[in-house]
């Protein structure tokens, strides 16, 4: 098992096994996304609350859900990093956290956006919007401490110890932030919670929920690649690629 | 169409976070792509240097 | 190695760095001159309106105080960092999570101490019930010491970079929250007569939750910025 794992992850093995991927990965997300859209944006009936702008939620619910995901996967990427010191992992913990800081501003730009005509105002301190702002600076810092730190190997090690770190806060800020909302503003209205909800609109939110979760193996796929030649540059592998790419 | 695109008043903050969303989406694709065309073409020009020298 | 000679060496550890900074007394009254000024300024700011000011307070001062308590931080390792004893620190046979934790303690008491008794002074000049401020010194006594704990592992995370000052308060803020939040929340409470023990149990446990957990990540990432 452990061998199979090695192999796996040595990092000519994924560059070639991701680039027979890539395109799939590619295909499967993009036609997801045409099924989620069609089926959010124009088989979903209106909603009889919130009119149209209920539609927001198919990006906004996806996004929030994935901003948290790929926090915990960077998370347990850096963990296995650190501890089996396999250099894929460290490489996807890194590639990760620009992904998931889009969609964590994803989510709060369309939360924004949702809020302004529902509550009549741009920003408010609503709990989840602001822990997933936080959690915005969480995905900053550990990108900036990437970049500030010269040495790469070093720099994941760091990235990966943060991510580790912050992934015990995670549901200390979550708890503290609903803490701080329901004392300052009582309970606002629950933002996209609903009794009983059609299946005509829950459908679309799943599929979206995947749709979004292949593109991130996707554009996870992608970053990691860039990464591997950067800081292979001098193997052997990647002299025989380039041999190869130039002869073709 | 019309209609669809008027979203009940509510198209402008639909239609901007669709945006948003789809601007967000692909750059995180395009970028590592042309990113790794780039790099590709960097170490190929060392490589080759590296080969004249020798 | 006898647990007698790790306490021992902790202790030699405290006293050391105590000693060093009392040798450097600019760097002990840096932070409370922050502090102090901090909170002169809100009043300039937001006009000295007594009920304004009072509803204000609590956030006021625990904010200054978080900023004081960070701008600090850089003390606790930098220059043991420059001239090599952190080195040696590491190499040392006994656990580095003790022997940092002996470090942080000092830096706590250093700049957290000082901050917890000028803080009734500034409470008075926000106006704040006298009643309350026992309760403000309370929550400092609790809190602050987590900044230390939790601003340790950012500040080894960062201690080899020369341009850390900024990304140290990018790392550091989201942690901070949850302190900020309870304490300022117990002080509010306190103010309109509602219990607190809820919000001071939960500072506790933060505190010992930092005590317990962040002084590993604070020594592998010493050990890293090191290497």
């Amino acid at each position: 098992m452990m061998k199979f794992i090695h192999k796996t992850a040595s990092p000519p093995y994924f560059y070639r096994l991701s680039g027979l991927w890539i395109p799939w990965l590619g295909a499967i997300t993009l036609l997801l996304l045409i099924a989620g859209l069609y089926g959010g944006l124009i088989a979903a009936p209106t909603d009889y609350q919130q009119g149209e702008s209920y539609r927001i939620i198919y990006i906004h619910v996806p996004a929030a859900w994935m901003s948290l995901f790929i926090y915990m996967a960077m998370a347990a990427a850096g963990a296995i990093g650190l501890i089996w010191r396999i250099k894929l992992a460290e490489t996807v913990a890194v590639c990760s956290a620009p992904i998931g800081a889009g969609f964590t501003l994803l989510a709060l730009v369309t939360g924004s956006l949702w809020g302004k005509p529902m509550w009549g105002a741009w920003w408010v301190w609503d709990a989840r919007l602001t822990a997933e702002l936080l959690l915005l600076f969480l995905y900053l810092g550990v990108m900036s401490l990437y970049v500030a730190i010269p040495d790469k190997r070093v720099a994941s090690r760091a990235v990966a110890l943060l991510a580790l770190v912050g992934m015990v806060n995670i549901p200390i800020i979550h708890y503290s932030v609903e803490w701080w909302n329901t004392l300052h503003q009582g309970p606002t209205v629950t933002k996209f919670d609903k009794p009983s909800i059609d299946m005509r609109m829950l459908l679309p939110l799943l599929i979206m929920a995947v749709a979004f979760k292949i593109y991130y193996v996707w554009a996870l796929f992608l970053r990691v690649r860039v990464e591997l030649l950067e800081r292979e540059r001098n193997t052997q592998w990647v002299k025989e690629l380039l041999h190869q790419s130039k002869e073709a | 169409m019309k209609e669809f695109f008027y979203m009940g008043g509510y198209g402008f903050y639909v239609w901007s976070s669709y945006a948003v969303a789809a601007l967000i989406l692909i750059a995180n694709i395009i970028l590592p792509i042309y990113q790794r065309k780039s790099m590709l073409n960097k170490l190929t020009k060392q490589l080759e240097r590296a080969e004249q020298l020798k | 190695m006898s647990q007698g000679s790790l306490s021992r060496v902790f202790l030699a550890l405290l006293k050391r760095d105590l000693l060093l900074a009392f040798r450097h007394r600019a760097e002990l009254f840096n932070p409370l001159l922050f502090f102090v000024l901090v909170v002169t300024l809100f009043p300039l700011g937001t006009g000295a309106e007594t009920r304004l000011l009072q509803t204000m307070a609590p956030g006021i001062i625990w904010v200054a105080a978080l900023l004081a308590a960070m701008l600090s931080l850089d003390t606790i390792f930098r220059s043991d960092f420059e001239d090599g004893s952190l080195e040696l620190l590491l190499l040392n046979a006994h656990p580095t999570s003790i022997l940092v934790l002996a470090k942080v303690l000092a830096h706590w008491l250093i700049t957290g101490l000082p901050l917890m008794i000028i803080a009734p002074l500034l409470a008075l000049f926000l106006g704040l019930d006298q009643d309350v401020i026992g309760l403000l010194v309370l929550t400092l006594l609790l809190g602050t010491p987590v900044l230390s704990l939790i601003g340790a592992v950012a500040i080894a995370l960062t201690v080899g970079l020369k341009r850390g000052g900024i990304l140290l308060s990018l790392l550091v803020l989201p942690f901070y929250v949850p302190v900020l939040i309870f304490a300022t929340n117990a002080i509010e409470m306190a103010m309109s007569g509602m219990p607190v023990t809820a919000q001071l149990w939960i500072l506790a446990s933060f505190l010992l939750l930092a005590i317990t957990l962040t002084p590993w990540p604070t020594a592998a990432a010493l050990k890293l910025s090191l290497s």
